[in-house]
């Protein structure tokens, strides 16, 4: 699903040149759910951001679902996040003056669904991260918990083939986390590719991969044997 | 263009800053307010002069004569000459262009105290040897009776039209003046007209209203003028320039008279279609200097709008960051905030438009009827064809007023935009 061979990426400030990533060499299988470590600097954000089509890299290959990325315009960039892949953010990054099931629509409208049918779409994505009663709430009228449910079912609705998440509990309480995360499990199960940048180790052991990160370089890659889901991390590779 | 969400984005961020919003409104709406004003008025200044000047032919020329000023052939120079019968033939004959020729002769009498008579009334009035012609050159309307004719002339036929104030003066309320005698100057004319001018604006000597048309030849035989001539009115065919007719005519003029060919005095001439242009251009210089200062104020309304749409856009980077992530392609978020800014400037720009013919309106409604004499001012509206035009504009500098912010909102890279704070 995710190819990167030998990644660069490196930004200026001013006169400095700050090399984040030095050459990433990384496989995501389709199905797969990797967490992505690092103390921060290490260039998991970044690295995330690639492979998100938010950030474009200097160097190397990167093939997304086949694909060669490069020099793509951003209206192609556009076409591709909103087909193939899903955000969920730390900040939770909800449009403020919309409702939850216009939130959640959002990736449709930019599809050019129409209003009544991309809304009822998003019922039942809301339904299944158990919203459906905030339906016509706005995202100021949630807990942190629902908005980042909220977030994830807005991920969800494109039918994407990835899902990144940075930081995706990051603002959460353990108990919320911990649901966040089973939430999570669910969708990987339903065969979604999912890739989860956190620092918190056991966050990133719900995971089937962990992938740590230290100088902008991979460190570590190894399979995470106490995942809940193990048979389901068989069947990926 | 009419989807939901557009405009309850549109909404949303205008609303966030509803004071900061409806000022940056106003200066459109300003912009666009005086600039109706200022078209109102230089067409209500336009109408008030040009109503002055209606119905006269536009395209005539007046001549008459002056003492010359350059000795010729002999003749001295301050020597006076007349216009003669012969002239009205040879103009006619030599001047392809001319249309229109009507010879006036005046009949004196007005300035030594009543000259006209009718029982025991009696009346100081404008007395003008005139032909049929006249009527095409300073057109009036019969109250009764008709104008003077070719059988009049003909056979100098003692008849008098005379004007409205003339017949009020001389005759008694109601009475028919028609077929009535009146004393002009000591000769005896039977009225066979009454007549109304249709523009009271430009008078030739006297007051038109108290004036009295009889056919010329009738006056040159009455009071004994011989074959003088006075003065001629004179048009051009179609849609020549009747300078043509001047400049020929005054040539003519001069041959016929013995008067030397440099010699720009003798012939006196007023040509009103030059009046005419002169005054078009004024007022097509003063529409030109409304355009641009009002372009101008308008201007600096969008320029506003434009600055705010920026601020805006700054304010709103993270959540077109959001969007961004999500799929919206940079020609749908500039599409967005283009549109946005095409909604603000378009109602402010629209609201201004109707405030100002809506006023303009007002004071024509206001001003007093126009009177025959001295109205300056008249009709101050606004044309269908300039208010659409300016509403165009208007949608027009919404959009370019849009076009720099939204440029600006998908210059940043998304993660850029997404980070900011």
């Amino acid at each position: 699903m995710i190819k990167l061979n030998n990644i660069h990426k490196s930004y200026q400030t001013g006169n400095n040149s700050l090399h984040v990533l030095k050459g990433i060499n990384l496989e995501v299988n389709a199905g797969e759910m990797v967490a992505v470590m690092g103390s921060s600097g290490s260039g998991k954000s970044t690295l995330l951001n690639i492979i998100g089509l938010l950030d474009v890299h200097d160097q190397g290959d990167y093939y997304l679902d086949g694909n060669l990325i490069k020099g793509m315009n951003e209206t192609k960039a556009a076409l591709l996040r909103n087909k193939f892949l899903g955000f969920v953010f730390q900040s939770f990054n909800l449009i403020s003056f919309k409702n939850a099931v216009e939130n959640v629509a959002l990736p449709l409208y930019y599809q050019g669904v129409s209003r009544r049918k991309r809304n009822k779409i998003a019922m039942e994505y809301l339904d299944r991260v158990g919203l459906l009663p905030w339906a016509d709430h706005l995202p100021n009228e949630l807990s942190g918990g629902q908005k980042q449910r909220l977030a994830i079912a807005r991920s969800l609705i494109g039918n994407p083939k990835v899902i990144l998440a940075d930081e995706p509990t990051g603002a959460l309480d353990s108990v919320t986390s911990s649901e966040v995360m089973d939430l999570f499990q669910e969708i990987n199960q339903s065969g979604i590719t999912l890739i989860i940048v956190t620092h918190e180790n056991d966050i990133a052991h719900k995971t089937q991969r962990i992938i740590k990160l230290h100088d902008g370089l991979i460190d570590t890659d190894h399979k995470n044997g106490r995942t809940k889901i193990e048979t389901n991390a068989v069947f990926a590779i | 263009m009419f989807d939901r969400d557009r405009w309850q984005e549109i909404w949303s961020s205008l609303a966030k800053n509803k004071v900061r919003t409806l000022l940056t409104a106003f200066g459109v709406f300003w912009g666009i307010f005086m600039l109706m004003i200022m078209l109102g008025s230089g067409n209500g200044l336009q109408n008030g002069v040009t109503h002055g000047m209606k119905d006269i032919a536009s395209n005539s020329v007046f001549m008459w004569t002056r003492p010359t000023t350059e000795p010729y052939k002999g003749l001295p120079r301050n020597r006076r000459f007349y216009y003669r019968n012969e002239d009205i033939k040879a103009l006619k004959d030599n001047i392809e262009e001319l249309d229109i020729i009507s010879p006036r002769l005046e009949g004196g009498g007005r300035r030594s105290g009543d000259n006209v008579v009718y029982k025991q009334n009696a009346g100081a009035f404008s007395i003008y040897g005139d032909y049929p012609q006249w009527n095409l050159i300073d057109p009036c309307e019969i109250i009764s009776g008709r104008f003077i004719n070719e059988l009049d002339i003909e056979n100098a036929r003692k008849v008098a039209v005379i004007g409205e104030r003339v017949y009020e003066i001389l005759f008694e309320k109601e009475e028919d003046p028609l077929g009535k005698y009146i004393r002009i100057n000591g000769v005896y004319f039977q009225v066979v007209g009454v007549f109304k001018p249709k523009n009271a604006n430009m008078n030739f000597g006297g007051d038109k209203e108290q004036s009295i048309h009889l056919p010329f030849t009738t006056l040159q035989k009455a009071y004994n003028y011989g074959n003088i001539v006075g003065w001629f009115a004179l048009t051009s065919k179609g849609n020549l320039p009747v300078s043509i007719v001047e400049e020929k005519a005054t040539k003519l003029l001069k041959e016929r008279h013995k008067v030397a060919p440099n010699d720009n005095r003798a012939i006196g001439s007023f040509n009103l279609d030059k009046e005419f242009r002169q005054m078009t251009g004024l007022f097509a210089g003063i529409r030109g200097l409304i355009w641009v200062v009002g372009i101008g104020t308008l201007l600096a309304g969008v320029i506003g709008i434009s600055n705010i749409m920026l601020v805006i856009v700054k304010e709103r980077t993270k959540e077109i960051g959001i969007m961004r992530a999500l799929g919206a392609s940079p020609a749908k978020v500039i599409a967005q905030i283009v549109t946005e800014s095409v909604v603000l400037t378009t109602v402010a720009g629209y609201a201004g438009l109707v405030a100002g013919v809506f006023l303009m309106e007002l004071v024509d409604k206001n001003l007093p009827a126009p009177t025959a004499q001295d109205t300056m001012f008249l009709h101050p509206v606004i044309d269908f064809q300039v208010a659409v035009m300016s509403l165009l504009i208007i949608v027009v500098s919404g959009v370019l007023a849009g076009l720099i912010p939204a440029r600006r909102a998908v210059s940043i890279k998304p993660i850029d935009a997404l980070r900011y704070e």
